[in-house]
């Protein structure tokens, strides 16, 4: 019964970090049909500068804000500095934000040094809860809340209003959208301060649970990319539903099958790749 | 790699500037020699690496860059942690730098991968990895240990478990790599020779996203729990602990790097009354620690700890042995003096070698405190001159089966 209990809520849980990290690396590769690989080089960088804004004094909330801001001028700055440069050439701009993400490491390694830095939670989220008599990690289930708002907000956003109009139309038909009058590298610099922001406020906001250390990065892009392979790339309801997929598939896997820790993420990713190469739920028409 | 190179370079500059600028004052002294040290300051190995580093400057700096009446110049190299790469930067050092020892490298995978090159090439080698085998079943001629085995101190800890602190049943959980393996079997087989029962092992991957799922499954019926980790995961591992509320539940029992002085002021006062068992701590109470200990204070504002006492260790025992073998010129005398010599005075106690080159030495129980409003792990008592074959004749004890994941077999696990 506790097991059952505790692993389902850590495996919705879990989903709602994955959601926060994932959902602005599927719109960046929708949009821009290439994988971010800085992505979570920018979400080790939204822990870190969460942990110093609130070194500073700064509340978790606005501290959280302020890293997805930071990180997210960030975004841009690589978007319109690098990647601009090399248009149409996919593979070259993959290999630019692997380049990042290890110059932002680096950088981060110079800066924090390389002990961990520790991101406190809100004082009142550090007592477990209790579920009949079983204590759970209370600040778990703030990070799911935060998912969940951050999902309704971004639905709005793609569903409902014009910006998420030209995303949409641009994931589904790049020429089709120039040809109708988007300015699409406009929306490829908005997509990626939208993608990058998202990345550094899931940093902030995982912080507490993960910590900021050096080799965060790299542990985290691997669980970006399953969860987009799993849902399909550019799809909102895709990285939505491939994150919790994931965590679930992640928690009990490792606890029922303990000896396929390392691979239990990626037979469903093979497995999804070989019967729907698109994903369960493709945004993108190539 | 520009930042490899850079580094090496610099450390050739400062080299030849010292000889020149020292060359008047050193004419009636024994030829000046070149050590080699491999560290990590790249990558996620880095906080160790940067930590030796600081450990070696302070000894060279409070020795003047002489070491026994021999001008000595450290050239450093970054491997990244890569071995690969470590070989590479090995190769430079020996051919272009024509060191006379090594000091280094960081890793197991790294000391693996050069462990040809060192015996090809008869360099002395004082490096922090910890592989059992390394000093056992495959030991090298040319290696010397002054830290521990993997499993050295964990075979304490479990003795101390047992006899000491009288716990029963005790659950282990460690990175799921060689070293946490070793470490976790170490303390299995001591604990259980003196009737003790292991009741679940859990091995989360080293890189693991997330400790929630093998907390949820931590058996909560045992007197204690073993931790084996590497690197930041124990302080990650301690935090998630306790967002479950186990904290006052399950009394933790660290490895020798779990809680390391390093993580410590991160980890806070929920911390305090933890233990764990090292080679060392920052409140061994000898003039040479007390000067380590305030040198790294003012110099780096850190606490020493695994990684920073490992070098300065290694610097004591390498000035021991060139004042022994009369400077470095002599590989092999270099060698046969590190390995017979006794050094009564390092940070970390006296320390000896056995003939396979790992250290017998004292090991310290200790438990987490505040001291002058800083944690530390203050020293409650002191194994002397341990071996890293425990209380088992070595013969006997080479006649098993490396230490693993499954050996010593665990008889006793539930669900």
């Amino acid at each position: 019964m506790q097991f059952w209990l505790i692993q389902t809520l850590n495996s919705i849980a879990f989903g709602g970090l994955l959601f926060l990290l994932s959902s602005g690396f599927s719109l960046i590769f929708g949009l821009m049909r290439m994988p971010n690989l800085a992505h979570g080089a920018f979400f080790m960088l939204g822990a870190y500068f969460g942990a110093t804004f609130m070194n500073w004094g700064i509340n978790f909330w606005i501290a959280a804000l302020m890293a997805g801001l930071v990180v997210g001028g960030l975004g841009i700055v690589l978007e319109r500095g690098l990647l601009r440069k090399l248009a149409g050439n996919a593979q070259g701009q993959v290999l630019v934000t692997l380049g990042v993400s290890f110059i932002i490491a680096d950088v981060c390694l110079m800066v924090w040094t390389g002990d961990p830095v520790p991101v406190p939670a809100p004082q009142w989220a550090r007592a477990p809860t209790f579920f009949i008599g079983y204590a759970f990690p209370t600040y778990r289930l703030v990070v799911l809340g935060v998912a969940v708002v951050a999902a309704v907000l971004l639905y709005i956003l793609m569903e409902r209003t014009r910006l998420g109009a030209m995303i949409r139309a641009g994931v589904d038909d790049m020429e089709m959208a120039r040809g109708v009058g988007i300015r699409v590298s406009l929306l490829f610099m908005m997509v990626f301060l939208l993608g990058a922001a998202l990345a550094g406020l899931g940093g902030t906001i995982g912080g507490p649970i993960m910590q900021a250390y050096p080799g965060l990065d790299q542990d985290m892009l691997p669980l970006a990319l399953v969860v987009v392979i799993l849902g399909g790339v550019g799809s909102l309801l895709g990285a939505f539903v491939g994150s919790f997929a994931v965590g679930f598939i992640y928690n009990f896997g490792t606890a029922l099958f303990p000896d396929f820790a390392y691979v239990i993420l990626f037979l469903p990713m093979v497995a999804v790749l070989v019967l729907m190469p698109q994903g369960l739920f493709a945004g993108a028409r190539q | 790699m520009t930042v490899n190179r850079r580094t090496v370079i610099k450390g050739l500059g400062v080299g030849v500037g010292m000889a020149a600028l020292g060359a008047p004052a050193v004419k009636a002294q024994p030829k000046p020699i070149r050590v080699g040290f491999m560290t990590v300051k790249t990558g996620p190995l880095a906080s160790g690496g940067i930590q030796m580093e600081q450990g070696l400057a302070l000894y060279m700096k409070e020795r003047n860059n002489i070491l026994a009446g021999v001008p000595v110049e450290i050239v450093t190299v970054d491997s990244g942690g890569a071995p690969a790469v470590a070989r590479t930067k090995m190769q430079e050092l020996v051919e272009r730098n024509q060191i006379s020892a090594m000091i280094g490298p960081l890793s197991t995978q790294e000391a693996l991968a050069l462990d040809d090159y060192i015996r090809e090439t008869k360099t002395p080698t004082l490096s922090v990895a910890a592989a059992d085998d390394m000093t056992q079943r495959r030991a090298n001629p040319w290696f010397v240990r002054v830290t521990s085995t993997s499993s050295q101190c964990s075979q304490v800890m479990g003795d101390y478990a047992a006899k000491e602190l009288k716990y029963k049943r005790c659950s282990t959980i460690a990175d799921d790599i060689a070293y946490g393996h070793e470490q976790n079997a170490g303390f299995q087989a001591t604990f259980e020779t003196e009737g003790g029962k292991i009741v679940q092992k859990l091995w989360p991957p080293l890189a693991v996203p997330d400790y929630g799922t093998y907390i949820a499954q931590i058996n909560t019926k045992v007197d204690g729990m073993f931790a084996a980790f590497a690197g930041s995961n124990g302080f990650r591992f301690f935090r998630q602990f306790n967002e479950y509320g186990l904290r006052n539940k399950i009394p933790l029992l660290g490895g020798m790097t779990a809680f390391d002085e390093s993580l410590l002021q991160q980890m806070g006062d929920d911390a305090l009354g933890l233990l764990s068992v090292n080679y060392y701590s920052a409140t061994i109470d000898n003039p040479s620690n007390k000067r380590f200990v305030e040198g790294m204070r003012r110099d780096y504002k850190v606490d020493p700890g695994y990684y920073a006492a490992a070098t300065y260790t290694a610097g004591a025992v390498l000035e021991a042995a060139l004042k022994t073998a009369g400077g470095g010129g002599d590989k092999q005398a270099l060698m046969d003096a590190l390995r017979n010599n006794k050094v009564e005075d390092t940070c970390r106690g006296p320390v000896a070698f056995d003939k396979y080159g790992n250290v017998i030495g004292n090991v310290y129980i200790r438990k987490v405190a505040k001291q002058d409003g800083r944690l530390v792990n203050a020293v409650i008592k002191t194994y002397e001159n341990v071996s890293q074959f425990w209380n088992v004749k070595a013969e006997d004890f080479l006649k098993n089966p490396v230490y693993s994941r499954d050996y010593p077999p665990a008889k006793f696990l539930e669900n």
